[in-house]
């Protein structure tokens, strides 16, 4: 039934031309197989297993630190009264903030049609599905009876109580189980046609297990045009309804605190503060993860030194945001005349954390300024370090909003300070190795890239549309 | 042709040659034909005649349902059934019910458009007639297909071979029923 063949069929497949998100000489297929090729392929090498390895060790450890905990209560900590928020509150809020990043690229960059959105945003997605579900992890073991965390829930039981519906906590839950759902629902809903084509290229290379492991969770997609017209109506909405979601979710973990009536927590430029902060770690995560799955598996023509510019710039532009929040506590604890904020304040600059004040500043405020430099955003091992001394200085940020009110509250009396023990620092570690556990497994099973989205990319740039 | 047929399958390199195909399948008064791709191309379903698509509006109703449910909820808790008397505040502070109810608006409106946009796509459906086609599994990769299937009103064998013939595709089959 094959027609003679004819040399002259409509078009010849178009090939990528060179803009500055992709490199040019790329077509559908070659997309398509270098993408699904990292995954089928299963060449990870010794490196790929290195981290696995040690990531295992961590999260290992992490389960010992967590059994323990169970087994002998918050006490194992170095909580206590007055600082009952320790590590715990502030890991969550740095991890809450880490996860972020992921839906911002994917809803905000969609519908402002940013096209450097394309190549990041699957493994953004992937790094805030498993920074949002290790900070939800962080509240509940702090709870004292974790095993009871889901007294949260609004369900009629046989104690005849309702949550606290005033109550910030109550608020975090539903926006923390929200947030992890849509993020979830947005992730997987952009996988489809992504999981069909490892499906279909599985099915090619013989590989039968992997193909029906695909083939169940690509649901049977097939790309008809119709279909398409609904999953990209569907897609658009989502990025509409995560976009308000992003905003709310780190305004009302903030709410934690400005609801609060300690001196530096009680505070209107919360919101917008912590906001801005997670962005600002948000995107200095997407540049710790970038640089070297890049570098790993040679996708330098798809995550392009324009992705990794931009990415500075957004640190830069975020960075300033931060900067105004620090400004802006600072202006309000003076002008407010109560001597408690202008204590709280002052002992931050000069007080026992200090060391952990000033810090904070020189890697959120300070090292970013070098970001005004052409040649500093386009140095890929710079923006690494910058993007590391950045996590870290968030973290000393989220570490310092808990402790350095709650030390010196309106009591002098019940004045007390918060030292760490080695459990906080195994369970702050080992929730980093478990992060990086799951991020090994993604890169392993998923594609790290949309080939949907770069095939439509290609197309794009072939016809000079971009 | 015999009655288990799904319909004809057309091969086309390009998604420019594939909305040609599309258009000209149209004008021959195909209304089912069924256009795939390995991405999404714009406006492609209305070349072929479109389809319903109730996305939207299943958005709002399932983001009005979460939203006015768990504000009925929260009332109902804090008002009717749990009363608690708060320095003489009022029981209905709806103002500390908002958090709550625009997070479970957005929940609902997201579970609802993708449900909708599921079950109208008929999936999860994990097998289909066009699976049988060997050379179908390039459709997610690079290639672009035509189908015109036997349960369009105006399918007839002999003209619709002719018609896609006519197109020169790289490829042409019958797809099994």
């Amino acid at each position: 039934m094959n027609p003679p063949p004819s040399p002259d069929t409509a078009a010849r497949p178009p090939r990528s031309r060179a803009i500055p998100e992709l490199r040019a000489g790329w077509g559908y297929a070659d997309v398509s197989d270098k993408i699904a090729g990292i995954v089928l392929s299963g060449r990870f090498g010794w490196k790929w297993w290195t981290a696995f390895l040690l990531a295992c060790g961590g999260v290992l450890a992490l389960l010992v630190a967590v059994s323990w905990l169970l087994v002998k209560g918050i006490g194992i900590w170095g909580v206590d009264i007055p600082v009952a928020w320790g590590f715990a509150i502030g890991n969550f809020v740095w991890w809450i903030g880490i996860g972020h990043a992921g839906t911002f690229i994917s809803a905000v960059l969609l519908l402002l049609r940013q096209r450097w959105r394309t190549s990041i945003n699957r493994f953004a997605e992937a790094m805030t599905l498993f920074a949002a579900s290790i900070a939800g992890i962080f509240p509940i073991l702090h709870l004292g009876r974790p095993w009871f965390f889901y007294w949260l829930v609004p369900y009629p039981n046989i104690m005849n109580v309702w949550p606290q519906w005033r109550s910030p906590l109550v608020w975090d839950f539903f926006a923390i189980a929200t947030y992890l759902s849509v993020s979830l629902l947005f992730w997987y809903v952009g996988l489809i046609p992504d999981l069909a084509t490892l499906r279909d290229r599985a099915g090619v290379r013989g590989q039968r297990g992997a193909q029906v492991a695909y083939g169940l969770l690509a649901l049977g997609w097939r790309g008809e045009a119709r279909h398409w017209a609904r999953f990209e109506r569907a897609y658009l909405l989502l990025a509409g309804l995560a976009t308000p979601l992003v905003v709310s979710v780190h305004t009302i973990v903030s709410l934690d605190f400005a609801v609060g009536n300690t001196p530096g927590y009680h505070s209107t430029i919360f919101p917008p503060y912590f906001v801005a902060g997670a962005l600002f770690s948000g995107f200095a995560m997407v540049l710790t993860l970038a640089i070297p799955l890049r570098a790993a598996f040679g996708l330098q023509d798809f995550i392009t030194g324009r992705h990794l510019a931009n990415a500075a710039k957004v640190l830069l532009a975020t960075s300033w945001m931060v900067g105004y929040g620090y400004l802006s506590e600072i202006f309000t604890a003076f002008y407010s005349g109560d001597r408690y904020e202008i204590y709280m304040t002052v002992n931050r600059w000069t007080g026992p954390y200090a060391p952990v004040y000033w810090s904070m500043l020189a890697c959120n405020i300070l090292l970013p300024q070098l970001l005004w430099w052409r040649r500093l955003r386009q140095s890929v091992p710079a923006l690494f370090v910058l993007s590391l001394a950045i996590n870290v200085g968030m973290w000393m940020e989220r570490f310092l909003i808990v402790v350095s009110s709650l030390h010196r509250d309106y009591l002098p009396s019940a004045w007390g300070m918060f030292y760490p023990t080695l459990w906080d620092w195994i369970t702050l570690f080992g929730s980093i190795a478990l992060f990086v556990w799951l991020f090994l497994l993604f890169v392993r099973f998923l594609p790290l890239i949309s080939m949907a989205e770069m095939r439509e990319l290609v197309r794009d740039s072939a016809k000079g549309k971009a | 042709m015999s009655a288990g047929v799904y319909g004809l399958l057309a091969e086309f390199p390009s998604a420019d040659a594939l909305c040609a195909a599309a258009r000209r399948a149209r004008e021959h008064g195909y209304t089912r034909a069924e256009a795939y791709s390995p991405f999404s191309i714009e406006g492609l379903d209305g070349e072929l005649g479109g389809g319903r698509d109730w996305v939207a509006p299943a958005t709002l109703v399932g983001g009005l349902l979460g939203g006015g449910g768990t504000y009925f909820l929260q009332w109902y808790a804090a008002v009717v059934d749990y009363p608690i008397n708060v320095g003489g505040r009022p029981l209905h502070s709806w103002p500390a019910f908002i958090p709550a109810t625009f997070e479970i608006t957005i929940l609902g409106a997201a579970l609802a458009a993708v449900l909708a946009m599921l079950v109208q796509n008929g999936l999860p459906r994990l097998h289909h007639p066009l699976f049988e086609v060997e050379e179908f599994e390039l459709a997610s990769r690079n290639r672009f297909f035509l189908c015109l299937p036997a349960h369009d009103p105006v399918f007839a064998p002999g003209p619709a071979l002719a018609l896609l013939e006519d197109m020169q595709p790289m490829l042409l089959r019958e797809v099994p029923g």
